[in-house]
């Protein structure tokens, strides 16, 4: 079991890599930081604090949201308009300061969405959620005063009142700002898990009846937990306003929130840093593969569907399956086993992608007048050979594979036996 | 009286078509817990796989093919997906469903492209049937009337007049009891599956050319359907098909009345413009709202009646 | 003297079904009750009644004088009445110590707050470890409840059960699955755990019935047929038999 003082290194060691992280990507020769770089860093610190705070329903309070975004996006909203109050107004509020009246957006419209929404559990609690998120989506489209309508509203976080004497003109500078709020929003919600409010949540997602006849209303739990992730989603889309200077309907869409739910799923909803590490991979993929492929949202699908059947626990949760083995030292014995399953996935995997991008190609990037490049070999989709190649890879290698995880399951059942009897798989 | 003549009848032929949809999603929805958002995304399938094959083989042959293909995936889908996942929880299904309409969607979008296709009313039904007040009411809606008409018959006489049929009605409204008397459950589970969404395939097939046939078919009906769905009621059909009607009716005649709240209360005397507090709300004319309506009423129904029109279980 | 727990022709019926057919019953302070009878009978279903998992159709349950078949369980548990259930019930993904803490949270004054550090609580912490010593379940403190066996899973539900410091005490059934050692373990437990309390348990085993009860009373398709002193109950064991089966000992 972990010392507390091995999990406090682990806070120390990602803060000091994400300090160092823009350093890393910094153009010498130029003396500039890659603007993207930084972008999609801040990309994924916000999204992560949205996973986590998507999380606090799903995971910890076994509240399925199909509306997460909304509260995202309110926050957005709410702190544009108030960027926008302050530079008018000439009031001193330091920008810094500004995620917390997102954050209290966030809050507030938690309390009247969750006072409808918590009154109902389960499926009827992820159908009201979908109702309200089309409703404040179309909204958002129509009504100007709050929403500014299609073209969102746009504000300047350049609004000279700062704490540390920043501008906030220079990317690196709103990076830092993001990774403090990041690192602060993460604590203050990995603490709330060690609360009466964060306990009693997983007690009513476990077991509603036993937390009546522990006293607690299940119903309050939900609300307050639904207000508190309000709270943290709010800050989340205040640094979106933030870094992007503009906020529009898509923050609240329907396809927001279906982010912070896949974000939240492949990385793990068992635990609490999954969705750390679903955000980081689902931002890496929308930002790195949307650049090479057209079909990445349909790579994430499939790879969404796959986890959903064969791992629910998400990657978090497959990596800790791995723990009893590791615990009576027999780790080494997999390597072989997955050799053996890794040649015939990843023949298979190629097969479908080549099959995906082809007929993506076909339909769609032809018309585009694109030209069907892998690196420098240009391939020609109106001939047959490559689909020949696709098609015959994906089949081959998926018999393969079927073939080859047999065998790997047999290798993997006989070890969590063993750990079992020695004791190792109870804690 | 025209208008409302008019509206009355496009109202019950779209009434009709969401309840094509509904039938199918409710009965899955009772009878196994999942919440299926794939639903919408074979009702985008039946319009497309219809517009494909009319092209080689006219619109006759694709009427009766391309449900058949959405009920074969329909099956696929549940006895190598669905089944697999269930063990994993309700959760876990719909997530699963999830997570299938948005790769529908992406492959759909790869294999006919981003834009909408040319998905026609044949040529053999494309001529005004009657006039009603001087407007034109076309066959081909007549034809869909007769079509889903047909259907419900289908299912009433199937759910009523036939062993299966039974079975289903009984698992409708207690599934685990169904299941202790020896009915074999997950073949009906299947067939019930593969049935739902060979019927949201014809839905689309006699609505894609009535709408437009595009890859954000399953996303704009998706959600309709699913108010329907609750707002009818969990375990019953007949307050699916009420459901159905009426949600067609009020969106129908929601875009032809254009009042907004503003005039509502002008006529008790309040003047409210669009600089009054909440004028922008108020203001906003009736057929601009209509697309907000189904949700409105979504949540309003999830809130003092969970249990829908007339739902024998809570959802 | 206000009966603790007080039934008055309580009756349920689903649809047309009736299960519970009058059943008036008054449970005094501080004793120990039992409710014996054939499978069936309405026995979980009226602790489902008494603690509001369901509605009664008619009639009237009250605790201390106060009428609680309107309210919901939470707000029962809160007026000091608390049970363990049939199928066991506990929080299966936390730590033993973990489920003993949350039994006791509401009753020590934690509310929904997300202000408080648990592991600061000392008070708290120390009433959980105390607790969970009196049910022998310390060595098992930091493992998941759902990794327990069975008897250490009944143990730990009554634990939660009467954490909260509950003055009526409602037992469904506790001993059932138990081997002959684990049944006398659970027994003892019982017995200390409800001293000064009332108690009031559904049980099919007869010896518990007899060793633990003040009063039994029968209930046979949902109508109390007898109920008295566990003597007066054994030598109506005659007439019983019929109803009570190969449980007569």
């Amino acid at each position: 079991m972990r010392t507390r003082t091995d999990l406090r290194w682990i806070w120390v060691i990602a803060l000091a890599i994400a300090l160092v992280l823009p350093w890393i990507f910094f153009d010498w020769k130029t003396s500039r930081h890659s603007g993207f770089v930084l972008t999609m860093l801040s990309e994924i610190g916000l999204m992560i604090v949205f996973a986590l705070s998507f999380n606090m329903q799903m995971g910890q309070a076994g509240l399925l949201s199909f509306g997460h975004a909304v509260l995202f996006g309110l926050g957005g909203y709410t702190t544009a308009h108030a960027l926008n109050a302050i530079r008018t107004s000439g009031i001193w509020f330091p920008l810094e300061l500004v995620p917390l009246i997102g954050g209290m957006g966030g809050l507030a419209f938690g309390v009247v969405i969750g006072y409808i929404a918590t009154k109902q559990r389960a499926t009827a609690f992820a159908m009201i959620t979908m109702g309200l998120s089309e409703l404040v989506g179309a909204a958002a489209l129509m009504f100007m005063t709050f929403f500014g309508g299609e073209s969102g509203i746009t504000t300047d976080r350049m609004i000279e009142s700062s704490l540390v004497g920043a501008s906030y003109s220079a990317p690196w500078q709103v990076y830092y700002l993001i990774v403090f709020w990041v690192f602060v929003s993460v604590a203050l919600m990995w603490l709330h898990t060690q609360t009466p409010l964060g306990k009693m949540a997983n007690a009513q997602r476990d077991n509603f009846e036993r937390t009546q006849f522990v006293g607690y209303d299940p119903q309050l739990i939900r609300f307050w937990q639904f207000v508190v992730s309000g709270f943290f989603a709010g800050i989340a889309g205040s640094l979106y306003t933030i870094v992007y200077e503009i906020v529009t309907y898509d923050a609240l869409a329907a396809s927001k929130s279906a982010n912070a739910l896949l974000a939240s799923y492949i990385g793990g909803v068992g635990g609490f840093f999954g969705p750390v590490l679903g955000a980081t991979l689902v931002v890496l993929m929308q930002s790195g593969l949307s650049l090479l492929s057209n079909s990445w949202v349909l790579y994430i699908g499939v790879l969404f569907i796959v986890m959903v059947m064969y791992a629910p626990g998400g990657i978090v949760g497959l990596l800790g399956q791995h723990a009893p083995i590791a615990r009576i030292g027999r780790l080494h014995e997999l390597v072989l086993p997955y050799v053996r399953i890794l040649v015939p996935a990843l023949i298979t995997v190629f097969g479908f992608v080549l099959l995906v991008e082809l007929t993506s190609f076909v339909t769609i990037g032809a018309t585009q007048g694109k030209k069907f490049k892998v690196g420098s070999l240009m391939i020609d989709a109106a001939t047959a050979q490559p689909w020949m190649l696709a098609i015959g890879a994906l089949l081959i290698g998926g018999l393969w594979l079927r073939l080859a995880s047999r065998g790997f399951m047999r290798v993997w059942d006989g070890l969590i036996e063993e750990a079992k009897t020695l004791g190792g798989a109870a804690r | 009286m025209e208008v409302f003549l008019v509206s009355l009848l496009n109202g019950l032929v779209y009434g009709m078509l969401l309840f094509m949809l509904a039938s199918g999603l409710t009965l899955i929805f009772s009878m196994m817990g999942v919440l299926n958002f794939a639903h919408a995304s074979a009702f985008m399938l039946g319009a497309y796989f219809a517009y494909s094959i009319s092209l080689i083989a006219g619109f006759w042959v694709a009427l009766f093919d391309a449900p058949i293909l959405c009920g074969l995936l329909g099956a696929a889908i549940e006895r190598f997906g669905l089944r697999r996942v269930h063990r994993n929880g309700h959760v876990a299904e719909l997530l699963f469903t999830f997570g299938l309409a948005m790769v529908i969607e992406k492959v759909v979008q790869m294999s006919w492209g981003l834009l909408a296709v040319p998905y026609r009313i044949p040529a053999g039904l494309d001529f005004p049937l009657f006039s009603v007040y001087g407007t034109q009411f076309p066959a081909y809606r007549a034809f869909m009337l007769l079509i889903s008409g047909l259907m419900f018959l289908a299912i009433w006489l199937a759910l009523t007049r036939t062993r299966v049929g039974l079975v289903i009605q009984a698992s409708l409204t207690h599934p685990e009891m169904a299941r202790a008397l020896g009915h074999d459950v997950p073949k009906v589970f299947t067939l019930v599956f593969a049935s739902g969404m060979a019927l949201a395939g014809l839905a689309g097939v006699i609505g894609g050319n009535y709408q437009t046939t595009s890859p954000s078919m399953a996303v704009t009906m998706g959600p309709i359907v699913f108010v329907v769905v609750v707002f009818g009621g969990l375990g019953s059909l007949l307050g699916c098909f009420i459901a159905s009607l009426l949600m067609g009716l009020i969106q129908t005649f929601a875009v032809v009345l254009d009042y907004s709240a503003a005039d509502l209360l002008a006529n008790v005397g309040l003047t409210v413009t669009r600089s009054s507090p909440f004028g922008e709300l108020l203001t906003m004319p009736l057929p601009r709202i209509g697309a907000l309506l189904p949700y409105i009423l979504l949540v309003l129904i999830l809130w003092f009646r969970p249990r829908g029109l007339m739902g024998t279980r809570d959802t | 003297m206000t009966a603790a727990l007080s039934l008055a022709d309580v009756r349920k019926q689903f649809g047309e079904t009736k299960i519970i057919r009058g059943v008036s019953l008054d449970i005094a302070k501080g004793e120990r009750h039992a409710i014996i009878g054939p499978n069936g009978a309405g026995k979980t279903t009226l602790f489902n009644l008494i603690s509001g998992r369901f509605p009664i159709t008619s009639g009237s349950i009250s605790l201390n004088g106060e009428r609680i078949d309107t309210l919901a369980p939470h707000e029962i548990n809160r007026r000091g009445l608390s049970r363990s259930f049939q199928i066991t019930s506990i929080f299966p993904n936390m730590t033993v110590f973990e489920n003993i803490r949350c039994g006791l949270l509401w009753s020590r004054g934690y509310r929904y707050t997300s202000f408080r550090l648990l592991g600061r609580q000392k008070a708290l912490n120390a009433e959980s470890e105390a607790l969970l010593e009196r049910l022998n379940l310390q060595s098992r403190r930091d493992l998941i409840a759902g990794l327990l066996s069975y008897a250490e899973q009944r143990a730990l539900e009554i634990g939660i059960t009467i954490a909260g410091g509950a003055e009526v005490i409602l037992l469904d059934e506790p001993t059932a699955g138990m081997s002959n050692t684990e049944t006398e373990y659970a027994v003892n437990l019982i017995r200390t755990v409800s001293e000064g309390k009332t108690l009031l348990m559904v049980e099919h085993d007869m010896s518990v019935v007899f060793g633990l009860a003040d009063r039994v009373s029968v209930v046979v398709y949902g109508e109390v047929i007898a109920s008295d002193v566990p003597a007066a109950i054994r030598s109506n064991m005659a007439v019983q038999e019929a109803y009570l089966g190969a449980e007569a000992q």
